[in-house]
């Protein structure tokens, strides 16, 4: 069987190493006996979204955010559907963001997102930056990095992915950090962070096998994550 | 004068005691920084050939020392920053070193290699007369945010800079700093074909540099064959045997030829292009060791850029290989970016180390990458290294305290050069 994951805006929005998310969950599916594909979209491409298994889309520069905005909104009514329909997706720092209502800039100015998560993010002027531990009670301890100075709220019955350990999350205001929607996890956190948090590359296979029928209740085969489990022990460690 | 002279006596007692103390360089500059703020832009006016910026993401201390010495070779003396300590207090610390007891720098021409941050404040005190801006590349994103800020910051150099600027013509980013400047502008680059050996961030998922071929370039840097270069000056090729490492160091070498016909006139080409033959290459950028006669060779990596230009140039040689890799604020604190390096050109890895040893680990496991043995303390795992297989030829891919770590590890073993 093949699996397919698209990579949203990759040539714009992969500052962070976002690479790396997108290469664990090809290898953990390829172990595991699955073909992948992996598509890239960017501006202007004409990706059929109906195939796609797994959605993953990275930070990027704000001139990155500019390039990307308008093709995200052409495709925004497509890739909220798709939300709905519980396809798995990852989204990270500026594409967490921009899957938002808006992002307020600091001169009041708002760009529009794509209206698929329930939150909205405004400029601060300070950076929200370092190594960053969260607490989800789905996922366990989840390490990552974060850097950024956009402020993430969350609407008062939307879910956030996890508490804020050690390190700013979301905003400067509350404790919570990310957004679990549907099957979407959006977050700040990259590191990037599927490496040195499988157990959220496995939730996202296991829903994306799901969505084809595969049963992943028996579980997914295990995977020796010794390395992982050991920078993450590390991680945890980490000063700020 | 008075004021001179106090600054400079306690600046020097300072780094007396310091280095006594077994300490670094940065407190004596930084001690310098709060008497006298004033101190090197006072001790610098005099030069009479002025002062000369070298910045850009990969590359300025090698590109540095071949500047300095090339000018050296055409009997200019140089006063430089070659510790590496690329910021402002590195300067001052520096300078204590060089200046007499009056604070009188015996030098004609300043040549400093500056962090593109500490730069844009430099520049306030000191109006450079030259300036050689080599790259913009992603790099420490925790320090400088994003690469377009990383931009906006060299444009300033180039902005202050009051004779001649020298610029890469091949880098997108760079060039289009050349938009905005008044000073005389000069351009060094490369063929198309040698760009494929040098990817950038930009070229690390699509498409193909090529060379920006409309643009003259004063030294163009031609073809390469091992340790080789032929460059293009004036219409001419000339061959030059180098033992300068890594392709990049290379495209350096036409840099600071370029600035250096500059600042000493097209005449002296020749001279610095003979004189460029003997140079070796920097602490710790491509330097070699020689432990017992085996060599060990130390590849300072801080960037995906930088980490994949050292792996295509030194992955395919036959030596045992270790990598160790720090977090700490010189390292860069955010360890992402090894995700963007693409490691299936290593055969395998011996050794990993450093604090974050095992984020590395992990990075390889998924390109397949064998290891050996895996263990975060530093001392340790080279001391395995060098006793495993003595013979065998070695290289190092280091962050830059790891490289600091092994050369001082080292320096109890075998000669290693001091950089005071």
């Amino acid at each position: 069987m093949k699996i397919t994951i698209a990579q949203l805006y990759p040539r714009d929005m992969n500052l962070y190493g976002d690479w790396g998310n997108t290469l664990v969950l090809k290898k953990r599916l390829e172990r595991r006996g699955f073909e992948v594909e992996i598509i890239d979209h960017n501006p202007g491409d004409s990706t059929d979204f109906s195939k796609i298994d797994i959605f993953v889309g990275g930070g990027g520069q704000d001139s990155g955010q500019t390039i990307i905005q308008n093709d995200l909104l052409a495709r925004a009514d497509e890739l909220r559907q798709l939300a709905k329909d519980g396809v798995p997706m990852l989204m990270i720092c500026g594409m967490y963001q921009l899957f938002g209502r808006f992002f307020r800039t600091l001169k009041g100015e708002e760009i529009v997102g794509a209206n698929i998560l329930p939150i909205e993010t405004i400029a601060g002027d300070e950076r929200m930056i370092g190594n960053i531990v969260i607490r989800s009670q789905e996922f366990g301890d989840i390490v990552g990095y974060e850097n950024h100075s956009g402020q993430t709220f969350l609407d008062k019955t939307a879910k956030p992915l996890g508490q804020v350990i050690k390190g700013a999350g979301n905003n400067m205001t509350d404790a919570n950090e990310g957004v679990r929607y549907n099957n979407i996890i959006a977050t700040y956190l990259h590191g990037p962070i599927l490496p040195k948090n499988p157990q959220i590359a496995d939730f996202l296979i296991g829903e994306a096998l799901e969505r084809r029928g595969v049963s992943a209740d028996s579980g997914l085969e295990r995977i020796d994550d010794t390395l992982a489990n050991k920078a993450k022990e590390i991680a945890l460690k980490l000063s700020r | 004068m008075a004021r001179q002279m106090i600054s400079t006596i306690i600046g020097k007692s300072v780094k007396k005691v310091a280095k006594l103390r077994g300490g670094g360089s940065a407190l004596p500059g930084l001690v310098i920084e709060k008497i006298d703020p004033k101190f090197i832009q006072r001790t610098l006016a005099d030069l009479p050939q002025g002062v000369v910026i070298i910045s850009g993401t990969n590359g300025k201390t090698t590109t540095t020392k071949i500047v300095v010495e090339l000018l050296e070779s055409v009997g200019l003396k140089v006063f430089t920053n070659r510790t590496g300590s690329n910021f402002s207090r590195g300067v001052a610390a520096a300078l204590l070193d060089e200046v007499n007891i009056r604070g009188k720098l015996d030098a004609d021409i300043a040549v400093l290699e500056l962090d593109e941050a500490w730069a844009v404040k430099f520049v306030q005190i000191v109006r450079p007369r030259f300036s050689l801006l080599l790259n913009v590349m992603r790099d420490q994103l925790d320090r400088f945010g994003e690469i377009d800020n990383t931009a906006a910051l060299l444009q300033k150099i180039a902005e202050a800079t009051s004779d001649t600027v020298v610029l890469n013509r091949d880098d997108p980013r760079i060039f289009k700093i050349s938009e905005h400047i008044q000073a005389k502008k000069v351009f060094f680059g490369t063929t198309s074909e040698l760009l494929q050996l040098m990817p950038t961030d930009d070229t690390l998922k699509y498409g193909t540099a090529v060379a920006n071929q409309s643009v003259a370039a004063d030294v163009l840097l031609k073809k390469i064959n091992a340790q080789q270069a032929t460059f293009q000056i004036d219409n001419k090729e000339i061959d030059v045997d180098l033992q300068l490492t890594g392709v990049y160091n290379l495209l350096n070498a036409a840099a600071a030829v370029a600035l250096a016909r500059q600042i000493a006139g097209p005449e002296i080409t020749d001279t610095i292009l003979s004189a460029l033959e003997s140079i070796k290459p920097a602490f710790g950028r491509g330097e070699t060791i020689y432990l017992n006669g085996t060599p060990i060779e130390l590849i300072l990596v801080k960037n995906p850029s930088g980490f994949r230009l050292a792996l295509l140039s030194f992955a395919k040689n036959n030596s045992a290989t270790m990598i160790a890799v720090n977090d700490n604020y010189a390292d860069g604190r955010d360890v992402s970016w090894f995700w963007d390096v693409d490691f299936s050109l290593l055969k395998n890895v011996a050794m990993i180390s450093g604090v974050r040893a095992y984020d590395m680990a992990l990075r390889l496991q998924y390109d397949d990458i064998p290891i050996g043995k895996i263990d975060t303390n530093i001392s340790k795992t080279l001391e395995d290294f060098i006793n495993t297989n003595p013979d065998e030829p070695k290289q190092i891919f280091c962050s830059y305290t790891a490289m600091t770590a092994i050369r001082r590890l080292l320096s109890e073993k075998t000669d290693v050069e001091e950089i005071s």
